[in-house]
């Protein structure tokens, strides 16, 4: 298939096919960040991980609105004002529904399944109900658009840079939190051993709906920044989840490393096959690889270690 | 439900409005005699369907509900828009028609138990509904067996007819041939790059596509791509398109991927100004969450545009914004829904009878004037003979309209020669 181009041509688009394999291996961070504390600390199975996100999505568009009308001079850097809001509206959200829902469950964490499925359809149907059935619009401010020029032949998606830079702001923030603060030793405590950590004294009640709560505004501000390349409707939040459980699962459920290390090769595998091949085939295959390297190694690419 | 919608929509204003309008296919398609005085029930229903003396039942049939609520909701507001115009200028055979809304709740099986629920409990005289062929093909071999009547709204791949459906959609050659050829004179197109989401639908339409490229336009398919529904990562394909170089690039993709996509070739540079892009699956509905920035300069290929300037759609654009609010967009499909109750009341009035099997035998001929994309006629096929048309996005959400045929395209479900 490469006959025909000129060795120019093919190393511009192999940087840029790079670069499409990072954005996407960004992404799939990005989503997978908060399941991945809400589903490999606290072991919630959150099917509705989706619809924090979009809650997120919506925020960003009725900021942008807000700031449409009322302070169009300000309009390009509303963005940043609607991530914060994002963050803090789905994990209100999140605490609130940790709090009237999750915690009966934590003694049967397969229920959680069932639970937080019907959280996603209650959601659904509210932002239905709510926003409208159809899609909306978010408008990006003029400077998040298009793409940086850097020759003639290769160009880089401006979003996808700022997907990038996020994605490497709130991965360093989280591991901060998680394996430097006190509050983050206190998460880890109460994961390994519930009783015990109660017993030395840690509110445990409180760590889990703060945890709950990260873990679900991280999702909202995904779904801010995924309002740039994709769509924002009440059931968009679907088209993310199970790239989000792949993504956990294989990286071994409990370990942030593990995330990461499974979203960069997911996202690679599934790049470079997309490009040689069409691409439902390409997703085939990375769904192939993956269950098969389940099928050697159960607890995913990173297991913690601990004592059952 | 029904007469609670009904309530809300008709302020004695709108009303006033909507006589206004509707007075103009009245004159030119009824006879005023005929509903004056309606003729009595045993002579126009002898298959018990639920017709009174002054009222008629039909069922509305579309997803409320789940991820196609997006597409199907103009279909509701169309078809509810129909009706209550239609009552407001007397109605079908002096009967006021009276609709049952039932929610196909995105679930295919759904769509065919509310199917039956509708033809075997409520004896609804027609069903306008389905939107995607998924739900069609569940719902045919129910309106087969109770012989009921559907009008289908969305343009699709084809490869059907039934007795029991009027299809008032495009099929796929109708869409996508005049289409071809337009791009094909117009912009000297001869390489062309398909990328669809993976159904039956874009599927069918691209094999419809390719032949015609290859075998009449002598050009070539450079690229043919699909991914899964609902996919959001376009990033590689887009490589490929700047790879391979196409004069046109041919879309058939779909749903929550037709954003993305948009979004991530505009974010790749790629100018839509410079690069012809023909597409066959955004209408002004789906720019709505696209976003006109994103996807301004392309090429639609549908039968109807909003902006369309002729008389019956620039009274049929503010009446459905009466009704539906300033801000909706009326799309193609949204427009053949449209189509449905009206197409099946002239029929009922050509055949004298609310009978099923005589308003099938009626139907070939059938003609709408006051049809907002112009004119449309029921071809032997049940499938409508309408205009090809190319329009151009804008920024601001709606097509200019850019060419059309000079005629009506025959409907051609089983075309010879593309399958």
């Amino acid at each position: 298939m490469f006959g025909d181009y000129s060795l120019g041509d093919l190393g511009s688009i192999f940087v840029m096919q790079g670069f499409a394999g990072l954005i996407l291996f960004s992404v799939y961070v990005l989503m997978a960040l908060g399941l991945a504390i809400i589903f490999g600390q606290m072991g919630v199975i959150n099917m509705a991980h989706g619809e924090f996100m979009i809650l997120g999505a919506y925020v960003t568009w009725m900021t942008s609105n807000l700031f449409q009308t009322y302070m169009p001079s300000l309009f390009g850097g509303y963005f940043f004002l609607a991530m914060i809001l994002a963050f803090l509206a789905s994990g209100a959200l999140g605490m609130l529904v940790e709090w009237v829902l999750i915690r009966h469950l934590y003694k049967r964490p397969l229920d959680t399944l069932l639970a937080t499925w019907g959280l996603s359809l209650m959601l659904q149907q509210a932002y239905r109900s709510v926003f409208g059935a159809r899609e909306v619009g978010v408008e990006l401010p003029q400077w998040m658009l298009g793409s940086l020029h850097v020759t003639d032949s290769i160009e880089v998606p401006i979003n996808g840079v700022f997907v990038m830079c996020l994605t490497v702001l709130i991965t360093i923030s989280v591991a901060y939190v998680m394996y430097k603060s006190r509050w983050g030793r206190q998460v880890r405590a109460v994961v390994q051993n519930r009783i015990m950590a109660g017993a030395v004294g840690i509110n445990t009640e409180k760590v889990d709906r703060y945890t709950y709560g990260l873990g679900c505004g991280i999702a909202g501000v995904a779904g801010s920044a995924f309002t740039m390349i994709g769509s924002t409707g009440p059931t968009s939040g679907q088209l993310y989840i199970v790239d989000t459980f792949l993504v956990v699962v294989f990286g071994g459920a409990a370990s942030l490393l593990g995330t990461i290390a499974s979203a960069f090769s997911i996202s690679q595998t599934q790049s470079t096959l997309e490009f040689f091949m069409s691409g439902s085939m390409a997703k085939v295959l990375t769904l192939l690889a993956v269950v098969g390297i389940l099928m050697l190694r159960p607890q995913g690419l990173f297991a913690l270690k601990v004592r059952k | 439900m029904s007469d609670e919608a009904n309530k809300g929509l008709l302020s004695p204003l709108r009303r006033k409005l909507l006589m206004g309008m509707a007075a103009v296919p009245a004159i030119t398609m009824l006879p005023r005699a005929s509903f004056a005085q309606a003729p009595a029930t045993s002579a126009v229903n002898t298959t018990g369907l639920a017709v009174t003396d002054t009222e008629v039942t039909v069922g509305i049939l579309h997803s409320a509900t789940g991820t196609m609520a997006i597409s199907e909701t103009g279909s509701i507001e169309a078809e509810k828009l129909a009706i209550e115009q239609i009552n407001a200028m007397g109605g079908v055979l002096g009967r006021k028609i009276k609709f049952i809304q039932e929610d196909g709740a995105s679930d295919w099986p759904t769509f065919a138990e509310k199917a039956k629920k509708l033809l075997v409990n409520d004896k609804v005289a027609a069903i306008m509904g389905c939107w995607t062929s998924a739900s069609r093909k569940a719902v045919l071999p129910v309106v087969e067996q109770y012989n009921g009547m559907l009008y289908y709204p969305t343009f699709y791949e084809g490869l059907e007819q039934s007795k029991n459906v009027i299809y008032t959609g495009q099929e796929a050659t109708q869409q996508i041939l005049a289409g071809l050829n337009w791009i094909a004179k117009e912009k000297g197109a001869k390489t062309f790059f398909f990328i669809g989401s993976d159904y039956i639908w874009p599927r069918t339409s691209n094999k419809i596509a390719r032949k015609h490229v290859e075998n009449v336009l002598k050009g070539k398919v450079v690229g043919e791509e699909y991914y899964a529904l609902g996919s959001t990562q376009f990033n590689s394909v887009i490589n490929k398109i700047k790879l391979t170089k196409p004069d046109v690039i041919f879309t058939d993709v779909v749903g929550g991927s037709n954003v993305a996509f948009y979004k991530q070739l505009k974010a790749a540079g790629i100018d839509l100004a410079k690069q012809p892009l023909l597409t066959i699956s955004v209408t002004e509905d789906e720019i709505d969450g696209i976003g006109g920035e994103n996807i301004a300069g392309a090429y639609a290929c549908m039968k109807y545009f909003q902006s369309l300037d002729n008389p019956n759609n620039k009274a049929f654009v503010p009446a459905f914004k009466k009704a539906w609010g300033e801000k909706t967009v009326i799309g193609d499909v949204t427009q053949a829904a449209y189509l449905g109750p009206w197409l099946w009341k002239l029929t009922v009035e050509k055949a004298g009878s609310f009978d099923v099997d005589k308003i099938a035998a009626a139907s070939p001929g059938v003609e709408f004037k006051g049809a907002p994309e112009g004119y449309v006629r029921i071809h032997e096929n049940h499938h409508l003979w309408s205009k090809t048309r190319v329009g151009r996005a804008k920024l601001d959400g709606q097509f200019e309209l850019i060419y059309e045929t000079a005629d009506l395209v025959e409907p051609d479900p089983f075309p010879k020669g593309y399958q």
